[in-house]
């Protein structure tokens, strides 16, 4: 018996987190948001998110197991998983499925497996596909069904985003502005837009879930949601005329989608509360001021683009409150 | 309620033996001392092989000032002066004894009496102590004596009791106040007296209500002792987190030690310790030890004589299981694991924790996701994944800077990590290394 004790050093005990817990947690918060995109873009949706998901596992099982040649396959940890369903929920309910593979060929082979895997990638591997194709393909990543055309997966017809009509407001045209929405059916999602970013209620709830189940915390979502929503109410005191209300802001485009699940994706965040924060402030800063005054309509896949690209700067610069740092209360 | 500000964790609590009244240990056959069972040098053996013995004879004197003289258990006589695996791992020098009968020196008042009144000077109850071969009883074993002696400059303002008992399972501590809570006021009066302080605080959490209810209550009597219900989280139980938690004050980085900061911590064990030792002339030769585990038939609390293997505390808690993986001496979180069951029972043995196969072993690591959740659970405010990494690759410089030395390896990283990540393996590691290169460069200068 004595020979065959085990000895290691402590802990002894775990807390029985997993990167497995943590995967399916996110992709469990991204169902109400998936069932309204199901919901308000039927067929399309599910055909765009399913093609995503299963080229994204298929890729990651490639090129580990071909390129790699690592004997111990990884899909089923849920990482290629949720970004397959990050890319789709960043798509066109309408976008023909070869561009879909692509871009999941980009995600997971240029933005994930090319840096070593899980863990190693500097970018976001979901942006990273969606920032190629948008860049690659503007046409078809900019033509967004109008919601309810349920039976329909490419031949549907299309509108313009609150987002562009935002834009052309910026640009001069007087009327843009009226023409949008209010802000509570935003809120809700009844817009037209990428399959995920629609309703900002249900990513709401996603968050609210992976909060109490501590898979993230606050800071990076609200110090985004917080910036954005005091810099755009600023520009719109200014002059409410050319600049939408800040509600509109919050509740338009990949705002939601982006500050919640893609801006919060562990690998290419700070590690510290502090840095947390700078990065979400400016990540909400980067985003009104390309909403604003860039070119694209939408900000938030660069915004946080450009702050992944400085996170081992901020973790660098950011500190924790080290114990000790305060001596007395 | 009161808790420490940064980090913190909470494992499941598993307190099984809670409920089981502490039951005095058969003698052992043999009992065995190590030279070394607590921190600093170790003691100098004074008896050889033939000598005869009592219960509470001095077999080897303190080895300096940090170090702690230690006494017989048993009464019989000395084997030999050889060498036993301990705790660590390590064979270490140890002094053998062959128990026969149980004859106690006579200067031990083994009376159940309780003595309160106590005319010793500060400097006599420290002496009384030093003399008792009292030293930390929650694990780290730090003589007692060189605590109550404030280096020049520093001055102690409080005392403070760690019955936090963070650890899982360990429930000697929460026994032992429910059972001799006078016994401990008494000894924490020692111990604010030995101090020269007016203020003792006794930290316990609040997943003893019991204990917590009980104290409070027998406080009253005692001039200036105040029990704190603090908020489970571990490792509250730590000196540092626990004088935040008290007091609201955190000792800086080391070389500072919570006196800088004006708290003298000591365990509730050593406080009873304390009063056995003044009170009833009796050196520190036995302890509770809480033997635990899930697959153990009966998990109990021993009140046990220092030098027994702790295979019989095992045989007495109903034998090792068949699908015994691990036993660990002290908790889950701080333990070692044993090589063997034969390890002796020394001052700071706070308990026993059989662990079966599937619990023994460690998850295969996955790659660190970043996911900085060993951040925020570390209770000293640093970056366990940065250190890990940086020791991996040996990295000596930046680990020192990014204040390796701080760690208290208390594990709430590794307990915390989805990807189950070794990072307390590696920081150990760098910590050895650092600490040699600190010692180094300081005998340079």
């Amino acid at each position: 018996m004595a020979n065959k004790l085990i000895v290691s050093l402590s802990p002894h005990v775990h807390g029985n987190d997993s990167v497995q817990k943590n995967m399916y947690g996110v992709i469990i918060a991204l169902v109400p948001a998936l069932l309204v995109s199901f919901y308000m873009f039927g067929l399309g949706a599910v055909i765009v998110t399913l093609t995503s998901v299963i080229a994204c596992l298929f890729f990651e099982w490639a090129i580990t197991k071909f390129i790699l040649k690592r004997e111990r396959t990884t899909i089923m940890d849920g990482s290629a998983a949720l970004t397959g369903l990050l890319l789709a929920f960043n798509l066109p309910s309408n976008l023909p499925l070869w561009i879909i593979i692509i871009g999941a060929l980009v995600a997971i082979g240029i933005g994930k497996m090319t840096f070593g895997g899980l863990g190693c990638n500097p970018f976001n591997p979901a942006l990273v596909g969606r920032i190629f194709l948008l860049i690659s393909f503007p046409v078809q990543m900019t033509s967004w069904p109008v919601a309810g055309q349920l039976g329909s997966y490419t031949d549907v017809e299309t509108a313009a985003t609150p987002l562009a009509l935002m834009k052309q407001a910026v640009h001069g045209n007087a009327d843009a502005l009226g023409q949008l929405p209010d802000a509570f059916s935003l809120f809700l999602g009844n817009n037209p837009g990428c399959i995920g970013e629609i309703s900002s209620l249900a990513l709401l709830l996603g968050l609210a879930y992976m909060l109490v189940k501590k898979i993230i915390t606050w800071h990076i979502p609200v110090s985004i949601l917080a910036t954005v929503f005091v810099f755009s109410g600023l520009m719109h005191l200014a002059n409410p005329a050319v600049y939408a209300s800040p509600f509109t802001h919050l509740f338009t485009g990949g705002l939601m989608l982006g500050a919640i699940f893609m801006a919060t994706d562990y690998v290419t965040s700070p590690m510290t509360h502090k840095g947390m924060i700078i990065y979400g402030v400016a990540i909400g800063f980067l985003t009104v001021v390309i909403r604003l005054f860039g070119a694209y309509p939408e900000g938030m896949s660069f915004a946080i683009f450009i702050m992944n690209a400085f996170t081992p700067l901020i973790n660098t610069y950011c500190k924790p409150k080290r114990f000790g740092e305060v001596v007395k209360k | 309620m009161k808790t420490f500000r940064i980090g913190g964790v909470h494992p499941a609590e598993n307190k099984l033996s809670a409920g089981k009244a502490i039951e005095t240990l058969a003698l052992p056959k043999q009992a065995v001392f190590p030279l070394s069972q607590h921190i600093g040098a170790p003691a100098t053996p004074i008896v050889k092989k033939g000598d005869v013995v009592k219960v509470g004879t001095k077999i080897a004197e303190a080895g300096g000032f940090v170090s702690a003289a230690i006494f017989s258990s048993v009464s019989g006589k000395v084997n030999k002066v050889d060498s036993v695996i301990d705790a660590s791992g390590y064979r270490k020098p140890a002094i053998f004894i062959d128990v026969d009968g149980d004859e106690w020196e006579e200067s031990i008042d083994r009376s159940a009496d309780l003595v309160k009144e106590c005319t010793l000077t500060p400097e006599e109850i420290v002496a009384k102590v030093k003399n008792a071969g009292v030293v930390g009883m929650g694990g780290a074993c730090f003589p007692t004596h060189v605590k109550l002696m404030p280096p020049p400059g520093c001055k102690a303002e409080c005392v403070i009791i760690n019955a936090v008992e963070c650890e899982p399972y360990l429930t000697a501590d929460h026994r032992l106040m429910l059972e001799k809570p006078d016994q401990i006021l008494v000894g924490v009066s020692l111990l604010m007296k030995a101090a020269k302080v007016t203020k003792g605080y006794i930290g316990i959490e609040n997943n003893k209500p019991d204990a917590i209810r009980l104290m409070t209550e027998k406080a009253a009597a005692y001039a200036g002792i105040e029990v704190v219900p603090l908020q489970v989280k571990y490792p509250q139980g730590g000196e540092k987190q626990l004088i935040d938690a008290v007091i609201g004050r955190q000792v800086p980085a080391p070389p500072a030690i919570p006196i800088n900061v004006g708290a003298v911590v000591q365990n509730v064990g050593t406080a009873y310790a304390v009063y056995e030792a003044v009170m009833k002339n009796k050196p520190l030769f036995e302890r509770v030890v809480t033997v635990t585990g899930k697959s153990l038939k009966n998990p109990s609390n021993f009140l046990t004589r220092m030098g027994t293997p702790m295979s019989q505390l095992i045989d007495a808690a109903g034998g090792l299981p068949e699908d015994t993986g691990k036993v660990i001496g002290g908790g889950p979180m701080m333990g070692k694991a044993l090589v063997n069951t034969e390890v002796p029972i020394c001052k700071g043995s706070s308990g026993v924790l059989i662990m079966n196969d599937k619990e023994a072993k460690r998850a295969e690591p996955q790659p660190c996701i970043r996911c900085a959740k060993c951040v925020s659970a570390c209770p000293m405010g640093l970056e366990p994944y940065l250190l890990a990494t940086c020791s991996s690759l040996q990295d000596w410089e930046r680990v020192e800077k990014e204040m390796i030395m701080s760690c208290i390896e208390c594990g709430s990283c590794q307990f915390t990590c989805p990807s189950h990540r070794p990072m307390l393996d590696y920081i150990r590691m760098g910590k050895g290394k650092v600490g040699g290169i600190i010692r180094a460069r300081n005998a340079k200068k």
